[in-house]
């Protein structure tokens, strides 16, 4: 059976590798190469590297081999065998099916695949097994490279303590503080003074920052003692508290260092990382707007005397927390190239996977410190598919109906793994891509991410464009004044979209307007001509009534040649434009300013959904009768349907996903039915909590039977 | 042309002109005048304005809001409005019960510049009730249509025959019924129900093109609940029986249902919109390359590949609730109006049932009727198995779909995306039912049957089923049995699919193919 299902499978992937190659589309082609690095291909490297990675960093790892004429090989999962890391590579292996832990996390298959390849060496990409000290252990014992670090720095830093021992002997800044009994509130008073004001107390127990007392002299610290002392016997039964330094308005800020085997090693500045959701980063720029260069000497020179004190080699980058003092400490070092790696080839020129694989092959570093600039400015959003609305992003999945990325754009760098027609899985990261604009200032790099973001075609799935383009047009952001709580404390009650002001509401409904007359013009033409030669003078001015959320416009539209003036609340606006109604991107010249909509749906009933200023809009535009009949019309309550499951055929169940008390995503498979020997998947229509489920494998289930329902 | 209706002018010319200007006019002249004008605005308020309100009560609009919504401004022109019932029984002689117009509004108007003509039925008069009258006029406009060639869109809301006039409103019906069957594949017709239309007069409906529904306010049905309960014991909702979900997604009766009568008659000027766009002819559609899953036994959407393919992403289905495991619509390919027809793999795998089947075959004789060129989309593992199958007569209903794909002259293009087993290979419009262009995807396998089941019959009762299974993958499972036969014109980039079709499209556009003179043929109905 397996034997069977397996080679017609193998048979069609041949056939579409080979077409694929033919409009290979997928990968990026930069407009400008972000990185200025010149190959030497006098320099011996490695013949054949594996990428133990998918997505965007086997890509982009993939694309530094081959300028480097180094042939490639990807490893997938049978669900990413048409993926585009597989397509580019000149040979892909199936390392298993989409579980990661049966993939991507199977280092059985992958040697497997390096030994039938040959492959030289290893790159393993950020995650998966890049910090796997075991996956380094098994490559050295066959002899083949990993490019990355050896396992004692992988070992020592990959431990959380130990690090922190480490960085201590190396003299690098670590958090002060004090895990232990404290006996009494005047000995917290005494090592509170030690540390140094604010202090932070709390149950050692106690996990996060449950029950944590700030205390910012003696007097409060010991009142924190008796609060945390007591809770720390009540709660937990363990007498042991945590004084340590309180970090006001943390900055994350990371340091990427470069080092090879002769023992040198450099520090390429810092990452700024401090918009983030849940602990992950949303927002990354290079350089920071808060470092000076004294800070930013002094933090280099700390990381590269970690790197040294572990016999670092490779790329690797040191974290730290900043107070608001420009007090920073040692957080943790990260053995492997990050995700936010481009900003900082945008700033130094340098390719780090390039260096990353010189160093591997035993090269020692081209540069010295002193050759290592600032050149500009780079932001990276990193592009999700996922719901901002929902806890700064929650992920969704889907079928990229409709990809284009903003390539078309100067100084815009795009990594990707993904391609119009690809599908994002429930197995793998929701990241869609990490988009770069880069300026010689930051207000630069900063219009030309809105102006990314704008252009940025997705869909089929939802996206996080919304949050990003609010954070890089913030005032506090375009300030600088951020730090890691930033979304929190903007966006108390939760991302809610961009709130139109008086003007911009406008605009968008004089936008609505006139993509609605257009259409409407349009529909009284065939193929060119007009259908009726004498029909009444063409009309130019029109009256439309606009539904805006609870609110309702009357629009006055006047039209001549290809520009509407539209009166709409008393003030009135001007908009022109190409009017592709073909295009998903919607080109306006709105009061004489550029700027870049999106139209994402248009109906027959007049409902037009347009993307403006980063977040979609829905708007009804109807003609004044038709306004005036619809208020006629009933309101219907939509029949909420949603919460059941049946079954919409007879067949098989093959496998049921889920048990109750799960809370499945929107769109996350349910089960799985067989009929006329074709499996198909049911997917929840909401977000929910399940109810219970009313099916197993191997059960025979007719038409309509309930399967799972959901609350 | 369309100058405004003349109703509308002679209603506004002041009195007082005409007074000055006609001395001579004798006072039966005068009086004529005065007459025309009260019944032209008796005519506009149809049956009175308690029973307009009662009409928007009910959210439904009058028949005179319909027309205009669904017509370009000012290009209705009305005819018969002084047309009255005959009836002189019952009371009905008398002046109270005489409402000039009759229960229908009829005449001739604009889509867009397009010349259709409509009649619509006044719920307001004796509840849109089918007099010989309200036949007569209705006739009239579908004879002037016939003449000139133009498109029938019937707006219906009445309560059925016109009780007090007995057999001539049944006459009445038939009228109409033998009109809708000398339009068919003429010119066409669209009914949209608005409101309840019972007993006979469903049959109008029925023998029309294309039936469209409003959700909660429209009802077909035979007999009504209350009869149902009589003869069958029967409980059940004038909703439930002939309401817009049961048409729609059960019996097949109905094409598709709209929210309410806005967006009903929104939807139907857009219906009849399928024209011009800018979307460039070779648009290249990289997302194909990679929409049918490596596994034959997994699903993906038929409706992915049309959307990405037509014009602008905009495809017009047909029936999109019934029989899901087909589907039919119109969509534009380089401006021009085509049909789609293709299997949902998505939807028991995409196989052709009885309701799949009389759903294709229907569409695809709208489609050659009326010149519309047809592209299909094939991935089908065959015919549905099992006795309520063949006790339902799938070898009657689906030998409709291989009479309509056989006999339409209309240019037909073919892309096989997958699978294409059996005879359903040979039904879903293949070469050798004079497919204009037959391609097939790299992915695509024409076979008898799947490979299990052949290596079943092939190598019945030996041992090396796997090894044999993999012969027959091998020699079968892809384009190449159907491609060195010519069956297939080309294997192509599923990419590339847009392109191709638009060109063979324009080639295509002079294709000239008749079929032997006959009466007419003789489909398994």
């Amino acid at each position: 059976m397996a034997a069977h299902s397996l080679s017609p499978s193998l048979y069609r992937l041949l056939f579409a590798v080979k077409y694929a190659s033919l409009h290979s589309r997928c990968c990026a082609v930069h407009k400008k190469a972000q990185y200025s690095t010149i190959y030497n291909p006098s320099e011996k490297t490695f013949e054949k590297i594996l990428i133990a990675n998918r997505g965007e960093i086997a890509c982009r790892v993939i694309k530094t081999c081959k300028k480097m004429g180094i042939k490639t090989v990807a490893v997938h999962s049978d669900v990413d065998s048409s993926a585009v890391h597989a397509k580019m590579a000149d040979e892909a292996v199936c390392v298993g099916p989409a579980p990661t832990s049966k993939s991507y996390l199977n280092m059985d298959a992958i040697m497997d695949a390096i030994r039938t390849t040959g492959a030289q060496a290893v790159h393993p990409g950020y995650g998966f097994l890049s910090e796997n000290k075991e996956f380094a252990k098994r490559l050295a014992a066959e002899g083949v490279t990993f490019i990355g670090p050896d396992t004692h720095a992988i070992q020592a830093m990959g431990d959380k303590i130990e690090s922190k021992l480490i960085a201590k002997a190396a003299k690098v800044n670590t958090i002060p503080g004090f895990d232990g009994v404290v006996k009494t509130a005047e000995e917290a008073v005494k090592i509170a003074q030690d540390i140094g004001y604010p202090v932070m107390i709390k149950a050692s127990a106690g996990g996060g920052g449950k029950g944590m007392r700030i205390a910012w002299n003696d007097e409060e610290t010991r009142e924190g003692f008796r609060f945390s002392s007591q809770e720390a016997a009540s709660s937990f039964g363990d007498d042991r508290l945590l004084i340590e330094k309180y970090i006001d308005n943390p900055r994350h800020i990371e340091i990427q260092v470069l080092a090879d085997k002769h023992g040198n090693a450099l520090w390429l500045n810092e990452r700024e990382c401090s918009i983030q959701r849940r602990n992950q980063k949303v927002v990354e720029e290079a350089p920071s707007t808060f470092l000076d260069s004294v800070t930013r000497q002094a933090m280099g020179e700390q990381a590269v005397q970690l790197a040294k004190a572990v016999q670092y080699s490779s790329a690797g980058t040191v974290e730290f927390l900043v107070d608001s003092k420009k007090n920073f400490y040692f957080l943790e070092m990260n053995t492997r190239l990050q995700v936010e790696h481009p900003i900082t080839e945008c700033i130094t020129g340098l390719d780090l996977v390039e260096q990353m694989i010189r160093v591997a092959k035993g090269y020692r570093l081209q540069h010295k410190q002193e050759d290592i600039p600032i050149n500009g400015w780079a932001i990276e959003s990193r592009v999700y598919a996922e719901d901002p609305y929902k806890s700064f992003g929650l992920p969704s999945i889907g079928r990229l109906s409709q990809y284009h990325e903003p390539l078309n754009l100067s100084n815009v760098r795009v990594d990707s793994g993904i391609q119009e027609g690809s599908d994002i899985s429930i197995y793998y990261d929701p990241m869609i891509s990490k988009l770069v604009t880069y300026g010689a200032t930051r207000s630069e790099a900063l219009a030309r991410m809105e102006d990314a973001l704008d252009n940025y075609v997705i869909r089929g799935v939802t996206h996080n464009i919304p949050l990003l383009r609010e954070i890089i047009t913030h005032p506090r952001f375009i300030s600088g004044d951020i730090s890691t709580n930033f979304l929190p404390e903007v966006y108390p009650d939760g991302f809610k979209g961009h709130q139109l002001e008086a003007d911009t509401r406008r605009e968008l409904l004089a936008s609505a307007a006139a993509l609605y007359i257009t259409a409407q013009l349009r529909s009284q033409r065939f193929l060119g001509e007009l259908r009726v030669s004498s029909s009444p003078v063409e009309c130019n001015h029109w009256e439309l009534c606009v539904e805006l959320g609870e609110q309702r416009h009357v629009l006055e539209i006047t039209k001549s040649g290809n520009v509407y003036t539209v009166e709409v609340d008393g003030g009135e606006v001007e908009v022109s434009g190409q009017w592709d109604l073909a295009s998903p991107l919607l080109p306006l010249t709105i009061n004489s300013t550029h700027k870049m909509l999106q139209c994402l749906s248009r109906d027959a009933s007049g409902n037009i959904v347009l993307q403006y200023l980063g977040t979609s809009f829905q708007v009804r535009v109807l003609s004044k009768l038709a306004a005036e009949l619809n208020s006629y019309m009933p309101e219907k309550v939509p029949e909420d349907t949603s919460s059941i499951l049946r079954s919409p055929m007879p067949g098989t169940m093959v496998a049921v996903s889920v048990k109750p008390g799960d809370t499945v995503a929107e769109g996350q498979e349910i089960c799985v039915i067989e009929a006329m020997k074709m499996q198909n998947s049911l997917t929840a229509v909401k977000q929910a909590k399940v109810k219970s489920v009313h099916c197993k494998p191997g059960d025979t289930v007719g038409e309509g039977d309930l399967l799972v329902e959901l609350e | 042309m369309a100058s405004p209706a003349y109703s509308q002018i002679s209603v506004q010319l002041p009195q007082t002109s005409l007074l000055r200007d006609s001395r001579w006019y004798s006072v039966s002249h005068l009086s004529v005048k005065e007459r025309i004008d009260k019944k032209r605005k008796a005519a506009l308020i149809g049956g009175g304005q308690k029973r307009i309100d009662a009409q928007h009560k009910r959210g439904k609009l009058t028949a005179r809001e319909r027309v205009e919504l669904l017509l370009d401004p000012d290009s209705f022109v009305e005819t018969d409005m002084f047309v009255e019932h005959r009836c002189s029984d019952f009371g009905m002689e008398q002046d109270r019960n005489k409402f000039p117009g009759d229960s229908v509004v009829t005449g001739r108007g604009r889509i867009n510049g397009r010349l259709v003509y409509v009649f619509s039925q006044d719920f307001t008069v004796f509840g849109g009730s089918l007099s010989g009258a309200h036949a007569q006029k209705i006739c009239k406009i579908m004879d002037q249509a016939m003449t000139v060639g133009a498109p029938v869109i019937g707006l219906n809301d009445s309560g059925g025959a016109r009780i007090q006039e007995g057999v001539e409103s049944l006459a009445g019906y038939a009228d109409i019924f033998l009109r809708n069957v000398m339009a068919s594949g003429v010119v066409p017709q669209i009914s949209l129900i608005m409101g309840p239309c019972a007993g006979g007069a469903v049959y109008s409906p029925a023998l029309t093109d294309f039936t469209f529904m409003v959700k909660d306010t429209s009802y077909l049905f035979i007999t009504g609940p209350d009869v149902v309960k009589s003869v069958t014991n029967e409980d059940v909702t004038q909703e439930e029986l002939g309401g817009a979900k049961t048409h729609t997604s059960v019996s097949g009766v109905a094409h598709h249902a709209f929210e309410n009568d806005v967006e009903a008659l929104l939807n139907l000027r857009e219906f009849f919109n399928f024209l011009e766009c800018h979307d460039p002819s070779d648009r290249l559609v990289p997302s194909l390359d990679t929409i049918v899953p490596f596994e034959s036994t997994k699903a993906y959407d038929m409706l992915d590949i049309i959307q990405a393919i037509v014009d602008e992403r905009e495809f017009f289905e047909i029936m999109p609730n019934y029989a899901k495991n087909i589907v039919v619509g119109f969509a534009r390919m380089n401006g021009r109006t085509v049909g789609i027809v293709g299997n949902q793999p998505k939807v028991a795998s995409g196989c052709l049932d009885i309701n799949s089947s009389v759903k294709g075959a229907r569409f695809v004789r709208f489609c050659d009727a009326f010149n519309i060129p047809i592209i299909t989309f094939v991935d089908v593992p065959g015919f549905l198995p099992g006795t309520a199958q063949e006790y339902g007569g799938i070898i009657r209903h689906g030998a409709k779909l291989l009479f309509a794909f056989a006999e339409a002259t209309v240019p037909k293009i073919t892309i096989i995306t997958r699978k294409a087993y059996g005879g359903a290979y040979d039904v879903m419009s293949s070469k050798h039912l004079r497919g204009d262009v037959n391609y097939a995807w790299p992915s695509a396998e024409v076979a008898v049957m799947g490979a299990k089941g052949a290596v079943q019959i092939i190598f019945r009762g030996k041992d090396n089923q796997a090894e044999a299974e993999a012969e027959y993958v091998e020699k079968f499972a892809n384009p190449f049995p159907a491609a060195v036969r010519g069956f297939v014109d080309d294997i192509i980039e599923p990419s590339t699919t847009r392109r191709k079709i638009c060109r063979d499209l324009d080639v295509l556009a002079s294709k000239k193919q008749v079929n032997p003179w006959k009466k007419h043929a003789n489909i398994p109905l």
